[in-house]
């Protein structure tokens, strides 16, 4: 029973550290001078990372059990009991490391990206509070915790947008972020109830029992995953909730690298990973997952090709990328999606980073038309910003091909279309981020001279997380190599035990077709490689400038197919209208003059009333004496 | 006896008549006098004879003597003071008719209860009420010379000339 | 005394009633009809004396002295009442030169 309490003990450090920094952060604010607070936070991060890494140890030792760690019982009405209670498992333990350790890498890089900021204190107060809400959603027992870590990073995600408040474009960013999560989230609150009518309890451990008997096209359980999909959405920019990830780049890089790449967009496809035995009753459900993923990857793949802001180009790969992570879970092969969640958390990070260490050394010139030539002068930066752009182009041995490679599998195993239309956006997503890399590390440079004097490259303090990401990207596959490269998936196999798998993330496809289909595929990423290369560096294309006409599909590709445009048509303006009604009309004419009537009737009363007190005594006494007649008329007939 | 009591209840009520309706306040005073002196002979009859005694010489003796003394000194008995108007004057009478017929039908129906004690013709001598008023009532009485302190300095403080008034 | 005796025995109480309430009315009305404050302040002993009256008889009825001394008290406190309010009607007379009651009227709105 030590052994319990031991770990019980490190699982709730885990979050709480974080809590405690933003705690001290916030109160001591006035009196936290330079750089204590970001140290501060990034200690405090390392060290749930130190415990989560413990924590992985003790589990792995005693492989397969789940442990649920129940702190207290939180609510308690009625039928509805909810502890606050955590469940560390496979899956939790590996979402915890993520976070921990990729967060505790951006916070040591903010350190130097944020320096010399006047609010520097309430940032790193707010990313460790994101910490702690992403920890919760993760870590959480049962669906309502996992809530309200799912609504306190979406707080996180609109304080840390809109961190440089004064901008206005930058709190409309915020507040569209915020907002179109809220969409997404209503459908997942209703799932939510649907679930407790459903099966009486929130809690984890309660509800997959219960899963045991029951046919597979239920229609309840159709709806309750479908709703918490909405929810997944919008939390992980899918279409058609995916306009606030580009905006939410108005923040700083540190913010778009942590919870816009590697962990808050994630939370989406944890949950589903979680409530894998619930979609497994859903195969509907899965379909739709499927096609909205594929759809996702390969729309935000073709917007990706043209755009000219460096933090844009690695947005629109970000909505990409979930898009494969949602085909995966469309498979049911949740491990993988799970896979790539972790080696996109660790190329993605790297890419924002670098592309920070980028925007840092231009002092805020984000336009990749007025880069160029940085390769000399930013040696770190270009070389792991190589290493992060091979990742997700997904070359072999780097990471992002193994976990691509296991999606794209299991995608022909199911059905050879999507394995073809996966592949396309492979093959796009390989052809924008080499154009991403040429343009801005290629060439010569094409910025003022001023800042041509100003190169230099970032400090220590960002170029080692930068390092040890590169790493991460190149050997982070390594820990899920399927059969074919002599690997036992034993990642996959890790996860299988707060996982359920379909058979297509084991039985896969036979070892001859698997190795057509690889080289096939590495022939032609090579292909566009060398294509890019030429386009690029060789004939010197560069993007074309704002005012330039552009052919049409071009142009409407550049536009991002006008959907802003669309939705604010659609939807912001009907909706703005409807508002104005209320708060002019009904509002202002309705209620207003109602409550504004009750006092107009009151002060005309009494400004009638008023008249009574005339000073005049024989009036009052004629008043008392009425009184006392009325009074015993009264007594006299009642 | 009876044709006692209603001489003095005609009397009571002629004189009160004529306070409120005699045109000059000296007259007014005359009349109230007469109308205690026939209250005082209720008194009589009703075997209070302390309290007819006390009647007399405080109302008739001391507070109208004082009513006497202001209208006299102030020389109120020839201010002229207009008279309310007609509308005011109805409303007063009609009023002043309501509450009597009002206060007449609420006695009427009310039940008399028969006296507990049987009778005692000694209520009402000087001794009896001395015995009460010493005995039962001793703290109230102590407090009406308090009472009458107050009011001597009330009037003295409110009857002086302002020095300051120029 | 015996002759007194009997004849309280022969006179029934309403009228005593009767005549108090006549008495109380006759006051009230000459307070709602008069604007001559020293009239008024008349008419308000009247209703006094007539609650008076009112007390002695049931007093005397029921054999129970503290009606008696009631009215006692009641004499004791009109006569302090009027003597503060001669006062006051002096310097009414003083201040505004007239004993009209509607004249004093600044306690309003």
């Amino acid at each position: 029973m030590v052994e319990f309490s031991q770990l019980a003990f490190f699982s709730v450090l885990i979050p709480v550290l974080p809590l405690i920094g933003f705690l001290l952060i916030i109160l001591l604010s006035r009196f936290l001078k330079g750089n204590f607070s970001g140290i501060l936070a990034t200690s405090l991060t390392g060290l749930s990372f130190v415990f989560s890494l413990i924590l992985f140890l003790k589990h792995s030792s005693g492989v397969g059990n789940a442990v649920e760690i129940d702190l207290f019982n939180w609510l308690e009405v009625g039928r509805l009991r909810i502890p606050f209670a955590f469940l560390i498992d496979s899956l939790s333990i590996t979402m915890m490391m993520i976070i921990t350790g990729v967060g505790f890498l951006i916070h040591l890089y903010s350190i130097g990206y944020m320096k010399g900021d006047e609010r520097i204190n309430t940032f790193f107060a707010y990313m460790n509070l994101f910490t702690t809400s992403m920890l919760l959603l993760v870590m959480g027992a049962n669906y309502l915790i996992l809530f309200i870590g799912w609504e306190g990073v979406g707080l996180c995600s609109y304080l840390l947008i809109g961190f440089w408040f004064k901008n206005e474009a930058y709190n409309n960013a915020a507040r569209k972020a915020f907002i179109v999560n809220r969409i997404g989230d209503l459908g997942f609150i209703i799932g939510i109830i649907l679930v407790f009518f459903t099966f009486q309890t929130l809690s984890f451990s309660e509800i997959f029992p219960q899963l045991k008997g029951m046919l597979p096209n239920n229609a309840l359980i159709i709806t309750i995953t479908l709703l918490l999909f909405v929810g997944a959405i919008g939390k992980s920019a899918q279409i058609p909730l995916f306009t606030w990830l580009p905006d939410a780049m108005a923040g700083p890089t540190p913010v778009s690298a942590l919870i816009h790449a590697a962990t808050m967009v994630t939370a989406g496809i944890y949950m589903i990973a979680r409530s894998s035995l619930l979609f497994n009753l859903a195969p509907l459900t899965l379909d739709i997952i499927l096609i909205t993923g594929m759809t996702t990857a390969l729309f935000a793949a073709t917007i990706g090709l043209f755009q000219n802001d460096i933090k844009k180009v690695l947005a629109y790969s970000t909505v990409s990328q979930l898009g494969y992570m949602f085909v995966a879970l469309g498979l049911g092969v949740y491990s993988a999606a799970v896979f790539h969640v972790t080696t996109h958390a660790f190329f993605k990070a790297l890419l924002f980073m670098g592309a920070g260490s980028v925007i840092h050394a231009l002092h805020g010139e984000q336009d990749i038309r007025r880069m160029g030539g940085l390769k000399s002068k930013l040696p770190y930066t270009y070389f792991t910003f190589l290493i992060g752009t091979i990742a997700i182009s997904g070359f072999p041995p780097f990471s992002g091909f193994f976990s691509k490679d296991q999606i794209l599998m299991a995608a022909w195993a199911k059905h050879p279309l999507i394995y073809i239309l996966g592949m396309a956006g492979a093959l796009m997503t390989c052809f924008y981020m080499f154009r991403l890399l040429f343009l801005v590390f290629h060439n010569s440079f094409r910025g003022t001279t001023h800042q041509q004097e100003h190169l230099h490259e970032s400090p220590r303090v960002m170029t080692i997380p930068l390092v040890v990401l590169a790493v991460l990207s190149f050997a982070g596959g390594f820990i899920n190599l399927p059969a074919l490269f002599g690997g036992n998936l034993s990642f996959s196999r890790f996860l299988s035990t707060s996982l359920a798998d379909g058979e297509l993330a084991f039985h896969q496809i036979s070892h001859t077709q698997e190795y057509l289909l690889l080289m096939l595929s590495f022939l032609a990423l090579l292909t566009i490689l060398l294509w890019a290369a030429h386009l690029y560096l060789k004939k010197k294309k560069l993007p074309s400038e704002e005012n330039v006409k552009l052919p049409a599909i071009q142009n409407l590709i550049y536009h991002k197919y006008y959907i802003e445009e669309i939705y604010d048509f659609c939807f912001v303006k009907p909706y703005t209208a409807i508002s104005l009604l209320f708060s002019r009309i009904i509002e202002g004419k309705g209620i207003n003059a109602f409550v504004d009537g009750i006092g107009t009737v009151f002060s005309f009363g009494s400004e009638r009333f008023r008249k009574l007190q005339s000073g005049n005594i024989s009036f009052y006494v004629f008043a008392m004496i009425i009184g006392i007649l009325a009074f015993l008329v009264i007594n006299l007939v009642v | 006896m009876i044709f006692l009591f209603y001489l003095l209840s005609a009397v009571a009520i002629f004189s009160a008549l004529m306070v409120v309706f005699s045109r000059s306040p000296i007259n007014s005073v005359i009349f109230l006098i007469v109308c205690f002196l026939s209250l005082a002979g209720h008194y009589i009859l009703l075997n209070a004879q302390f309290l007819a005694i006390v009647h007399i010489i405080v109302y008739t003796g001391a507070i109208m003597v004082l009513f006497l003394f202001v209208i006299m000194l102030l020389n109120l008995n020839t201010s002229v003071v207009p008279r309310k108007s007609s509308l005011t004057r109805i409303a007063a009478v009609i009023s002043g008719g309501l509450l009597f017929l009002v206060m007449l039908a609420a006695f009427k129906d009310a039940a008399l209860v028969k006296p507990a004690n049987t009778f005692n013709p000694s209520i009402g001598l000087v001794r009896q009420a001395g015995m009460v008023l010493y005995k039962d009532f001793l703290l109230p009485f102590e407090i009406t010379a308090l009472l009458f302190i107050s009011a001597m300095v009330g009037a003295v403080l409110l009857g002086r000339k302002d020095r300051n008034q120029n | 005394m015996e002759k007194i005796t009997t004849a309280i025995q022969l006179i029934p109480l309403q009228h005593y009633i009767v005549l108090s309430i006549t008495l109380f009315a006759i006051g009230a009305l000459g307070v709602l009809l008069r604007r001559n404050t020293i009239i008024i302040l008349m008419c308000i002993e009247l209703m006094l004396n007539s609650v008076n009256l009112l007390l002695t008889a049931f007093s005397a009825y029921h054999s129970d002295p503290a009606g008696q001394v009631f009215v006692f008290f009641i004499m004791v406190v009109a006569a302090a009442e009027v003597a503060v309010g001669l006062s006051l009607i002096v310097m009414m007379k003083r201040n505004v030169d007239s004993l009209d009651i509607n004249l004093l009227s600044r306690l309003k709105w």
